[in-house]
């Protein structure tokens, strides 16, 4: 079967940096930005996409709601987006 | 309807419910609890809601939530429980929600006496919670006129959005008089479209009375000086007695007091001594008004309580001291009697002049 | 391309006040995903406490009530009993609901009050500043117990969850964990259960989430977590305590 993928979305202005999100990604698909967001945190941000697994780890970890994660579809995924 | 012969407890709560009071909590105390009991047989009959809460503190807080989500409510203790309640009560005039309690006043302070007192009344009328708030406070003086007033609280509470409260004394819960339950017509009332009953097809609704923000917070406290404004304009209520003559006192008393004054006035006219009674009906509004219009003719103004005096400060205010007020009053739960009102009276007028 | 995780319809758009790291974004997630998935929202009324979630009502998407300190369950209490048809919660901190509110939650629990409770236990007074809740671990260290909670002068932290299942009416009551994602997982489990336990009468449904507090706790919100599970998970045990239906048997499969 292949690899399915996915997308993980991060609302960069939601996130305060509280890393709880990079610490649950069991892949190391997060890491913290060196940039600050409009209210001065260090926000988190997807580093590797292709090794996401979809386990929506980070979101449900996000205490602001901050990330949304999507599965593509294979013509998504060929395409690219 | 025929006049039935009721308690007053238990006349009161069968208004409560037939003023469409069908959601009612209590915690017992003494003289009041007979509303309770009679509620708990009445309710389930007419599909109502009656629950027995862990403490006063438990109730009035069932009164927030209850009447938050748009349902009539209210609740009927007694001094000390009265006192717990005042905390939610303050909350519940700040998130302008309707309900109605009534205060089958006991002696106090401290857990006080269980026989009837007028020892209330600055915590009814000047406040008790916290805040800048008012409640109106209607005073029967007899069981018939509590029925009568049950009916008029609720729909004030809802039209006004605000706490309404009743203030009685032992002596009219306890008492047997003769009662119609008569049939009252008022204007419909705005729909209750803040109530926290479901969002299905609304933005929601938030029932609340923290402001973090100060002007915000004035606000609140303008909008609601307003209403208490209205409520001075639009709701006073009182009973004259013996004003249409000359007269050479006036006498100032509400509840039970005014009814023994009555019969103090009748004893004074067999002397020869002509008295007149002005009775508020409402505490808050107190009926300032007329109050200064009958005092004019007056030597002097005589108020009766089952206190130290408190309403006294208010009738002092009301006439700007223009004429001189003593006062009178019985406390711990002694109600003073008829003759005890009238030789006061005739001691006064004995007395020397301009004591003021 | 398909939306697997998002904000849920029920959790309003507004960001909250909480710092960074507080649990408390998590916990109100779920409960909003919980009444999402049961269709609940249009007829559901949320109590906020006196506590740091005060604001919660501008952080849900349908009704809500603000009480006063403790007083929650008897809000709650006053609604349901007038309106049985509406779906209410409770959302209350340990100050709120184990200290000054903790005859209302009693008497709510032992009454069978057909409302659901999410208790936050963070083991601090957060609010106003980190002082000792009725939850604080021994020896921990805060403003009102600069040298540790000491048991023999105030005793030891209460377990809500422990007490209220010794009386016999309560329908549910779970203690959970915010910690990690496999935990995240039992506590929308226990709260999606609360919430259709209620949907469906079936009384008091209570589930204590054991939260944290980096701010309070003078930590990262990283090491909050790891503070947590190991000082509070061992004192506050996270497993059902009461179910109204058989409790699923141990080492059942966790992720849905």
């Amino acid at each position: 079967m292949a690899k399915k993928n996915y997308l993980v979305t991060i609302d960069r202005n939601r996130c305060k940096g509280c890393e709880l999100c990079v610490h649950a990604c069991p892949k190391q698909v997060l890491a913290m930005s060196k940039d600050i967001n409009e209210k001065g945190y260090f926000f988190a941000t997807v580093v590797s996409q292709p090794d996401c697994i979809g386990c929506k780890f980070c979101g449900m970890s996000c205490p602001d709601s901050a990330i949304e994660v999507a599965a593509l579809d294979e013509a998504e995924v060929a395409g690219g987006i | 309807m025929a006049k039935v012969l009721m308690k007053g407890n238990e006349a009161i709560a069968e208004s409560g419910i037939r003023a469409g009071g069908l959601c009612y909590f209590c915690y017992p105390i003494t003289p009041q609890s007979e509303v309770a009991e009679y509620l708990s047989r009445r309710m389930p009959e007419v599909g109502g809601a009656f629950l027995q809460g862990e403490s006063e503190v438990a109730v009035s807080n069932m009164l927030y939530g209850a009447a938050g989500a748009g349902v009539r409510c209210w609740t009927t203790s007694s001094s000390p429980g009265i006192s717990l309640m005042m905390e939610a009560l303050s909350y519940i005039a700040a998130a302008e929600l309707p309900c109605v309690i009534v205060n089958i006043v006991r002696a106090g302070p401290g857990l006080g006496g269980i026989l009837p007192s007028q020892g209330d009344y600055r915590q009814a009328v000047k406040g008790g919670g916290h805040g800048d708030y008012r409640c109106l406070v209607y005073a029967p003086s007899s069981v018939q006129e509590a029925v009568d007033l049950m009916p008029l609280a609720f729909d004030r509470a809802d039209r006004y959005r605000n706490p309404v409260l009743i203030i009685g004394d032992g002596m009219i819960g306890q008492m047997m008089e003769p009662v119609e339950f008569r049939e009252q017509e008022f204007p419909s009332l705005p729909e209750k479209n803040w109530a926290t009953d479901g969002c299905k097809g609304r933005k929601p609704n938030v029932v609340n009375s923290l402001y973090l923000n100060p002007v915000e917070e004035e606000q609140l406290n303008r909008k609601l000086g307003e209403k208490y404004a209205r409520m001075e304009r639009d709701e006073v209520m009182f009973e004259e007695f013996n004003t249409g003559k000359p007269y050479r006192a006036l006498f100032v008393a509400y509840g039970t007091t005014a009814r023994i004054c009555k019969t103090a006035i009748k004893k004074l006219a067999e002397e020869g001594i002509d008295v007149a009674l002005l009775r508020p009906i409402t505490l808050f509004p107190f009926p300032s008004e007329r109050l200064n219009e009958l005092a004019e003719p007056a030597e002097f103004l005589l108020s009766v309580e089952m206190s130290m005096g408190q309403m006294l400060e208010d009738i002092r205010l009301a006439t700007c001291c223009r004429k001189p007020v003593h006062f009178y009053g019985r406390q711990g739960g002694l109600v003073p009697s008829p003759e005890e009102v009238a030789d006061e009276v005739k001691r006064l007028l004995g007395s020397a002049k301009g004591d003021r | 391309m398909q939306t697997i995780f998002k904000r849920p319809e029920a959790l309003a758009v507004q960001p909250t006040h909480y710092c960074p790291g507080c649990t408390h974004g998590i916990a109100h997630r779920l409960i909003a995903e919980a009444i999402d998935e049961l269709g609940l929202r249009e007829r559901t009324v949320g109590i906020a406490p006196v506590g740091c979630s005060v604001l919660a009502f501008n952080y849900f998407n349908f009704d809500f009530q603000q009480a006063s300190h403790g007083r929650a369950p008897a809000v709650a209490t006053g609604i349901k009993r007038g309106r049985p048809d509406l779906v209410v919660f409770t959302y209350q901190g340990d100050g709120d609901l184990a200290s000054i509110g903790m005859a209302e939650i009693i008497h709510a629990a032992n009454r069978g009050e057909k409302f659901t409770v999410v208790f936050i236990n963070n083991a601090i007074y957060g609010m106003t500043g980190g002082q000792m809740a009725p939850t604080t671990m021994p020896g921990q260290v805060t403003s009102t117990s600069p040298f540790g909670r000491k048991t023999d002068d105030v005793g030891f932290p209460i377990r809500m969850c422990e007490l209220l299942s010794s009386l016999r009416t309560p329908a549910f009551i779970e203690r959970v964990s915010l910690s990690s994602p496999k935990h995240i997982i039992r506590a929308r489990k226990a709260i999606l259960k609360a919430f259709r336990y209620q949907s469906e009468g079936r009384g008091f449904s209570f589930v204590e989430c054991l939260s944290t507090c980096p701010t309070n706790w003078g930590v990262t919100p990283l090491k909050a977590l790891e503070w947590l599970e190991e000082h509070m998970m061992p004192y506050y045990p996270v497993q059902n305590f009461k179910d109204f239906e058989p409790a699923t048997p141990e080492g059942g499969k966790d992720a849905d």
